[in-house]
C-alpha cells in the first residue's frame, strides 16, 4: 500500500472510522450473499428455479430488490407495544453481530482488535443478541411473539453452555484465548485442531445452529406454530435488521468455528507473505463451506420438539463437551 | 420379525442429507428433467380444462334475476339492470317486458372462487373459465366489468358430453 494511505491509517480516529465503515459495509454485503445463496440453494434442493429475473441473470439482484422493498414498507408498531423497547430490539440484535466482527482474524495482522481474551469476548458479546430477541418478543404485545421470545431465551441459554464448553478444548490446545493466537498455534502445530477436537467441532456446530435459531432448532420462529415468533409484529427496515443479523450471524459463527477448529486463514504450504493476501479469501472460502452446510441442514431436517431440544443440550451435548475437555486436558498434560 | 433391520443411529439423517444434495446437483446440472416448476412468465403452464380460473358471463343468457348476487358469500357481484318493453308480436297483444343488463361487475379482489354463483345461475349465464392472467397493479382495478367477463366466455371449454 502507498505510504500516504498507511500514514493516514496510523491516525487512531481515521483508522477507527475506516474500520467501522468496513464492518458497516460488510454486514449487508455478507447478509445479501448468504441470503441469496440460501434462496438459490433451497430452490435447487426442492427442484425449483429460485430467483430468476431480478438483475437480468440468475436473479442476482433479488436481495437488493428485497432490501429496497423493506425500506419502502410502513414501519408498523402495534398499539399495545412497549414502544422504546420494540424500537431498539433490532438494534441490539445487530450490535451483537457487529461486535463479533471485532475479533475475527482475516489474516496475519488483519484483525480489527486482537484481544487477549478474544474467544471469551466473542462468546460473551454474542449473548447480546439473545437480549435483543427477548426484548422483541416481550415488547410486541402479541402472544406469538411472547412465546417465540421465551422459547428463544430458553433455547439460547441452554445452548450457550455447550457452545462455551466446546471451545475450551481448542483453547487448551492453543494455550491462549486470543483468536489470532489460536490460529498461529495451529500454524505452528501444522494441523487444524479439528483433527483432535472433532467432538468439540461437532458440538460447536450443533450449538451454533441452535444459537442462530436455524432449522432443526428454529422453534423460536416456528412458522407453522407461532406465525413468525418474535418477528411477528416487525415490518419494514426493523424486520430487515433482524434478517441481516441472522445471515451475518451465520457468517460470524462459522468464522469463529473456522478460526478455532479449521485453521482460520491458514492453508498448509503457504508462507506468511502469501497469507497476508490470500488469508481473507481462504477464511471466507472456509466460512462459506460451513454456511453451505447450515443451509443444507435447514432444507433437510425437520424441527425438533421443545423437550427434545432441551434434553439434547443438557443430557448429551454438555456431558459430552465436559468429557471432551477432560480428555483434552489429560492428553495435553500427558503428551 | 422378518422385516426388522438394525441400522446405525443417525444413518437416517445422513440419508436425508444425501437426498437433498443429490436433488440439488440434479436440478443444477439437468434442470430440464428435474425442475418441478416452470419459469412462469417465460414458460406457461396449461391449466387443466375445467380449472376454476375466472368466472365468465354470457350477457345474452342473463335475466338480471340477482340470484348470484344474493348468494355470493363475499358480496362481490354488482348487478344493475332495467326493464325494456318489447313491441307485442301481433297488434293489440300484450306488451312484453324484458330485463336488460346495465352493469355486471365482479370484484376479484373479494371473490373467493367458491363458484356458488355458477351453481345457482338458473339460465346458465355464468361459467368457469381456465383463464388466469388477469392480475392488476391496483386493488381497485380488480373490479372487472361485464365486457371483460364476456370476453372470457370464449375461453370456456365445451361442456363434456352426456353419459351414455
Amino acid at each position: 500500500m502507498p505510504e500516504v494511505i498507511l500514514d493516514l491509517f496510523a491516525n487512531f480516529w481515521v483508522a477507527l472510522i475506516g474500520k467501522v465503515l468496513l464492518v458497516a459495509l460488510m454486514i449487508p454485503l455478507i447478509g445479501m450473499v448468504i441470503g441469496f445463496a440460501e434462496m438459490k440453494l433451497s430452490a435447487k434442493m426442492q427442484n425449483r428455479v429460485g430467483p430468476y429475473f431480478a438483475g437480468g441473470r440468475w436473479g442476482w439482484a433479488q436481495l437488493i430488490a428485497d432490501g429496497v422493498k423493506f425500506f419502502q414498507k410502513e414501519d408498523l408498531i402495534p398499539a399495545d407495544a412497549d414502544r422504546p423497547v420494540f424500537k431498539t430490539a433490532p438494534i441490539w440484535v445487530l450490535v451483537g453481530t457487529v461486535a463479533l466482527f471485532v475479533v475475527i482474524p482475516f489474516g496475519p495482522g488483519l484483525i480489527f482488535r486482537d484481544l487477549s481474551v478474544g474467544i471469551f469476548y466473542a462468546l460473551a458479546i454474542s449473548s447480546i443478541s439473545t437480549i435483543g430477541i427477548l426484548m422483541a418478543g416481550w415488547s410486541s404485545a402479541n402472544k406469538y411473539s411472547l412465546m417465540g421470545g421465551l422459547r428463544a431465551a430458553g433455547q439460547l441459554i441452554a445452548y450457550e453452555l455447550p457452545l462455551v464448553l466446546a471451545v475450551v478444548g481448542s483453547v487448551i490446545l492453543a494455550g491462549t484465548m486470543s483468536m489470532s493466537g489460536i490460529v498461529e498455534a495451529q500454524i505452528e502445530a501444522g494441523y487444524p485442531y479439528i483433527i483432535f477436537q472433532f467432538v468439540g467441532f461437532g458440538i460447536f456446530m450443533i450449538a451454533a445452529l441452535a444459537e442462530l435459531t436455524r432449522t432443526p432448532f428454529d422453534m423460536p420462529i416456528a412458522e407453522s406454530e407461532l406465525v413468525m415468533g418474535y418477528l411477528t409484529e416487525y415490518s419494514g427496515f426493523r424486520f430487515l435488521f433482524f434478517f441481516l443479523a441472522e445471515f451475518a450471524n451465520m457468517f460470524t459463527m462459522s468464522a469463529i468455528a473456522v478460526t478455532l477448529f479449521l485453521g482460520g486463514y491458514w492453508l498448509p504450504g503457504l508462507s506468511e507473505d502469501q497469507l497476508v493476501y490470500l488469508g481473507p479469501i481462504i477464511l471466507i472460502a472456509k466460512v462459506f463451506v460451513l454456511v453451505f452446510a447450515m443451509i443444507w441442514f435447514r432444507w433437510t431436517f425437520p424441527r425438533f420438539r421443545e423437550d427434545q431440544l432441551q434434553s439434547l443440550a443438557w443430557k448429551w451435548l454438555i456431558p459430552l463437551a465436559l468429557f471432551n475437555i477432560m480428555v483434552t486436558a489429560v492428553l495435553k498434560v500427558v503428551l | 420379525m422378518a422385516n426388522r433391520r438394525i441400522s446405525i443411529p443417525g444413518s437416517g439423517m445422513v440419508k436425508g442429507l444425501g437426498v437433498t444434495l443429490t436433488t440439488m446437483f440434479k436440478t443444477i446440472f439437468a434442470p430440464g428433467k428435474n425442475l418441478r416448476t416452470v419459469n412462469y412468465p417465460v414458460v406457461k403452464e396449461t391449466p387443466v380444462a375445467r380449472a376454476r380460473g375466472v368466472i365468465a358471463l354470457d350477457q345474452e343468457a342473463c335475466t338480471v334475476c340477482m340470484l348470484c348476487a344474493r348468494q355470493c358469500p363475499d358480496w362481490c357481484i354488482y348487478i344493475e339492470g332495467h326493464k325494456e318493453e318489447k313491441e307485442p308480436s301481433e297488434p293489440g297483444g300484450r306488451v312484453k317486458v324484458r330485463n336488460t343488463l346495465d352493469r355486471f361487475d365482479i370484484d376479484y379482489a373479494l371473490c373467493m372462487y367458491c363458484g356458488i354463483c355458477v351453481e345457482v345461475c338458473p339460465f346458465d349465464a355464468l361459467f368457469w373459465s381456465p383463464e388466469y392472467e388477469y392480475s392488476e397493479e391496483k386493488m381497485g382495478d380488480m373490479l372487472h366489468d361485464m365486457d371483460r367477463l364476456q370476453d372470457w366466455l370464449k375461453t370456456v371449454p365445451d361442456a363434456p358430453g352426456l353419459e351414455q
